[in-house]
């Protein structure tokens, strides 16, 4: 099989990971996220009209009930209704808002959920997210190192950040919304781009021990090509499911899924580019990885 | 010989095998819907001509039922219906014509049949967003608790240096700590000693001013944590019997994290009045019994809480000495008789009116009233002809004790003379119950209606399903022979996922779907990872059999690696998420660990059953390799 000569473009996957971050940190500070109900608290109520909702009639009665700064939209189809109210309502004006839908409208209003959270709890949750976020990536370098080594562990910490961020980025530059499911994807995210660095590390360093004589970026690219088809197919059928889900799994999950093939995506991309690239740049040779009383077990495995 | 494995491997996988389809087959039977039926209170047992009324009632509606059930102890009537849509239906019926008394809640009864349950074998429970309810998050006030415990120690101290003529002034301060005020230092270290002695929790700390001597007093850090762990399991147990009078089949009261108890109520719609009786700052009430010649407008009569004297009534003055809001404490204990005593506790206001009362009426008797929320159920004809439910609240007030003061009471006090330890544990229990031990606050509220619960999980199965489907066609395409083999151990990854959920008693919710079609997303990876490298062996030129033995024992460190590091990931989405983060956090761990055994291992043994210990001259593994190897 022919070498591909990936580290050969390594400067524009540079320029490309350092512009899509630069967009992504820039949204995130003037745009910052669309956060869901779970993280600004306030009011959610779904409800089901038993014909095609007027989403304007729904919005007078609305006002004319006092309901200011709700934010009315029809939730995948045009039967169905959102209804958002702001942080400051009253725990009980779910069920009340319901009845004066109802009392607006003469057909049936089915009631799909009524979501209430506090004040307390979004900032709470805020701070709790971003904290599993960096306890993970902490565990997770720690276990690289110790089962690889520090520039590996690195690596894939700043391949991990770099999806992470650029995940985040796309969330904020789509307006898409951001709840806890999509925090829950993106803590998956980390998981499973890291499940592909892993793959590609253990190759890099296994052919550093093979293939003695070879350069760093040599050894990368042979490493890069020779688990290419693995790294493709995995996100292929993991991105397959995604997708599923995304189409067939309904509004909720809908954000969830769609933070996983973002991620997923970017996963693939970092897991050859950056983590690698990260490696180039520490300067990685094959003395990192010389563990004397391991050779000789390479040795047997090789004659199998 | 290569690639083959021992029996005993065989024997061991299909045992596993075995066992993991024997605890999944649970979820095969669907829930029969049904009608559980109890009585109000524990007195009030369901017999056969109670059942029977319930039935004839469901038959003169036409609505079809079957396998009726009373359990042992006489508490639950089970009644299973045909159909679903005639849940509500038979509910409003039943509850009908029982009438009040009777709570009669929507379930979902089992049918595992015995051959299963006997082993233990349970289908999954279904979270709330797959089975509609009401879903709870409780704030307990905890500062409150801290606070009412301040002023407290405030009149205790108050009390002591007034007793031991220790002049000084006592108050509190808007950071809730003690400030004790002496004219001079000698006072102050004679008061100091008095409130260590006391209240030996209090940390004292001496503080000069120009002409003021002072004791400042806060509580510890460690006792402050104790009062708060206190209020908060207090009010969880308060919360759980409230919850019991709400008749939900399987309610869900829960502590989470330092200050927060969830609440789930399946089945549930009507939130207003579910958090009506949560939120209820007390239900108890403690009166004096009425003199005999008091006049009739000025007492009441109640009848005893206690089965066992039924039909025993006293009469109470009207007038209240104290609510439940002002107990602090209750605890069975025995005296130094060896008898059984419940000690009280109340809180400083509390004890003030309690002394005051009781210090002008020693050896008369003391009434303790339990109070709860009933419902008279009245149907009425609206304009329209159909008939409308309406529900009268009304409170029922029922005598727990009424025992003689025999002395001036405060804020400590003793009830004995009671027949037994049991009694007196069930009394303790009853006026602990009774109040919320500190406020709570709602910080969350999520209603799901019962359909979008059956919607999302029809969404969810079907889009497993279809995920499942996209991955077997594009494996069995892309890798032949060993494809099948990864699509079969795939559907016994997603069985023995199933089995380890309802071993371990998980709940299933959405975003645990959305784990689960993750996971079968992941657990190919193993085998691809397998795969790959047996491929890229036989391009190297190894032989078909050493291609596998090469394949997997190269790879197999690297899944090792890469699911571990992905383990890590879920067991801390697990410990620092709530709700529906822990769900997927379930799922996700234990998909990686099934994942693991059947990809690796079972895998393993099927292509070892198929290609090994025979000479092979090629795999059946998709790409070019597939015609390679000299076999």
């Amino acid at each position: 099989m022919k070498t591909i000569d990936f580290m050969g473009q390594r400067k524009l996957a540079t320029a490309v990971s350092v512009l899509l971050l630069l967009v992504a940190i820039g949204s995130l500070t003037v745009r910052q996220l669309n956060w869901g109900l779970d993280f600004t608290g306030g009011t959610l109520v779904e409800v089901h009209y038993s014909d095609t909702a007027d989403l304007n009639a729904i919005r007078g009665t609305l006002n004319s009930g006092g309901y200011e700064g709700a934010i009315v939209v029809s939730f995948g189809s045009d039967k169905d209704v959102l209804i958002r109210l702001p942080q400051g309502y009253s725990d009980k004006e779910g069920a009340a808002l319901l009845s004066a839908l109802q009392d607006a409208y003469p057909g049936d209003v089915e009631l799909r959920r009524i979501e209430f959270v506090g004040p307390q709890v979004g900032d709470e949750l805020r701070e709790q997210g971003g904290l599993a976020m960096l306890l993970a990536l902490g565990l997770v370098m720690l276990y690289i190192a110790f089962r690889f080594q520090f520039k590996f562990a690195v690596g894939a910490v700043v391949a991990l950040v770099h999806d992470v961020l650029i995940t985040l980025g796309f969330f904020s530059v789509m307006g898409l919304e951001f709840d806890l499911t999509v925090l829950a994807a993106l803590l998956a995210v980390i998981g499973y781009s890291l499940n592909d660095t892993i793959v590609v590390s253990d190759r890099i360093r296994e052919n550093f021990r093979k293939l003695r004589r070879a350069e760093p970026v040599e050894v990368i690219n042979i490493s890069l090509t020779e688990t290419l088809g693995r790294t493709l197919v995995t996100s292929l059928t993991t991105l397959l499911v995604l997708v599923a889900l995304a189409l067939f799994g309904g509004e909720i999950i809908r954000g969830f899924a769609i933070a996983l093939i973002a991620g997923v995506a970017i996963g693939t991309y970092s897991s050859i580019y950056v983590a690698a690239n990260t490696l180039l740049i520490m300067g990685v040779s094959k003395e990192d990885l010389m563990i004397p009383v391991k050779e000789g077990a390479e040795q047997e495995d090789l004659s199998l | 010989m290569l690639n083959k494995y021992p029996l005993w491997k065989y024997l061991l996988l299909v045992f596993v095998l075995f066992l993991g389809g024997f605890y999944a087959a649970a979820n095969l039977y669907a829930p029969d819907p049904a009608l559980q039926v109890t009585g109000e209170n524990s007195a009030q047992l369901i017999d056969a001509s109670t059942l029977q009324r319930a039935l004839t009632a469901l038959e003169d509606k036409g609505i079809a039922h079957f396998d009726e059930t009373i359990d042992e102890n006489g508490r639950n009537a089970l009644i299973r219906l045909r159909d679903v849509d005639q849940q509500l239906v038979a509910q409003a019926t039943v509850s009908r014509a029982l009438g009040d008394g009777y709570i009669v809640a929507l379930n979902l009864a089992p049918t595992t049949p015995s051959w299963l349950s006997d082993y233990g074998a349970q289908p999954m429970k279904l979270g709330l967003d797959l089975s509609g309810g009401v879903h709870f998050k409780l704030e307990v006030d905890v500062d409150a608790a801290v606070e009412r415990r301040m002023e407290f120690y405030l009149n205790d101290t108050k009390r002591v240096l007034r007793e031991e003529r220790v002049r000084g002034l006592v108050s509190q301060d808007s950071n809730g700590r003690l400030e004790a005020r002496f004219n001079s230092e000698e006072l102050r270290e004679q008061a100091r000693a008095l409130m260590a002695q006391n209240s030996p929790e209090l940390v004292l700390d001496r503080v000069d001013e120009a002409d003021s001597w002072n004791i400042v007093a806060t509580l510890s850090e460690q006792k402050i944590k104790e009062i708060a762990d206190y209020s908060v399991s207090q009010n969880l147990t308060t919360l759980r019997n409230r919850v019991n009078e709400l008749g939900v089949s399987e309610p869900l009261v829960q502590r989470q994290g330092q200050r927060r108890i969830v609440v789930e109520l399946p089945g549930i719609q009507d939130t207003a009045e579910a958090k009506r009786i949560l939120g209820k700052v007390a239900n108890l009430e403690f009166r004096l019994v009425a003199r005999s010649d008091a006049p009739a407008a000025d007492k009441q009569r109640f009848e005893y809480r206690s089965p066992d004297r039924a039909g025993m009534t006293e009469w109470l003055e009207r007038e209240l000495i104290i609510t439940g809001e002002r107990v602090s404490s209750a605890q069975s204990n025995f005296d130094q008789n060896g008898q059984p005593v419940v000690n009280i506790g109340l809180d400083s206001e509390g004890g003030v009116m309690m002394s005051r009362v009781t210090s002008r009426n020693v050896k008369r008797r003391m009434g303790v009233l339990f109070i709860e929320r009933k419902y008279r159920t009245r149907y009425e004809v609206q304009e329209d002809g159909t008939e409308a439910i309406v529900k009268i609240p009304y409170d029922e007030k029922k005598l727990l004790t009424a025992p003689v003061i025999n002395e001036a009471l405060g804020a400590n006090f003793q009830i004995s003379g009671l027949d037994s330890p049991l009694e007196a544990k069930e009394l303790a229990l009853m006026l602990r119950a009774g109040a919320l031990a500190a406020p709570v606050t709602f910080v969350e509220e999520r209603t799901v209606g019962p359909s979008l619960g059956a919607e999302n999980i029809r969404l969810g199965v079907k889009s497993v399903q279809i995920g499942l489907a996209l991955v077997a066609l594009f494996m069995v395409l892309y890798y032949r022979v060993f494809g099948i083999v990864a699509v079969v151990a795939l559907s016994l990854n997603l069985m023995l996922l199933i089995s380890v959920m309802s071993l371990l008693g998980a709940t299933l919710t959405l975003p645990g779907i959305a784990g689960i079609v993750l996971t079968v997303g992941m657990a190919v990876d193993a085998n691809v990872l397998i795969f790959s490298r047996i491929r890229e062996e036989l391009r190297n030129g190894l032989s078909p059999q050493m291609a596998i033995h090469a394949g997997y024992g190269r790879a197999v460190a690297t899944i090792l690696d890469a699911n571990i590091t992905t383990l890590i990931v879920a067991v801390i989405l697990y410990a620092v998420g709530t709700g529906p983060v822990k769900g997927f956090a379930v799922t996700l761990s234990v998909g990686i660990l099934t994942s693991m055994f059947t990809a690796i291992m079972c895998t393993r043994a099927m292509i070892n059953l198929i290609y090994g210990g025979r000479r092979v001259k090629t795999l059946s593994i998709g790409g070019n390799s597939a015609v390679t190897g000299e076999g």
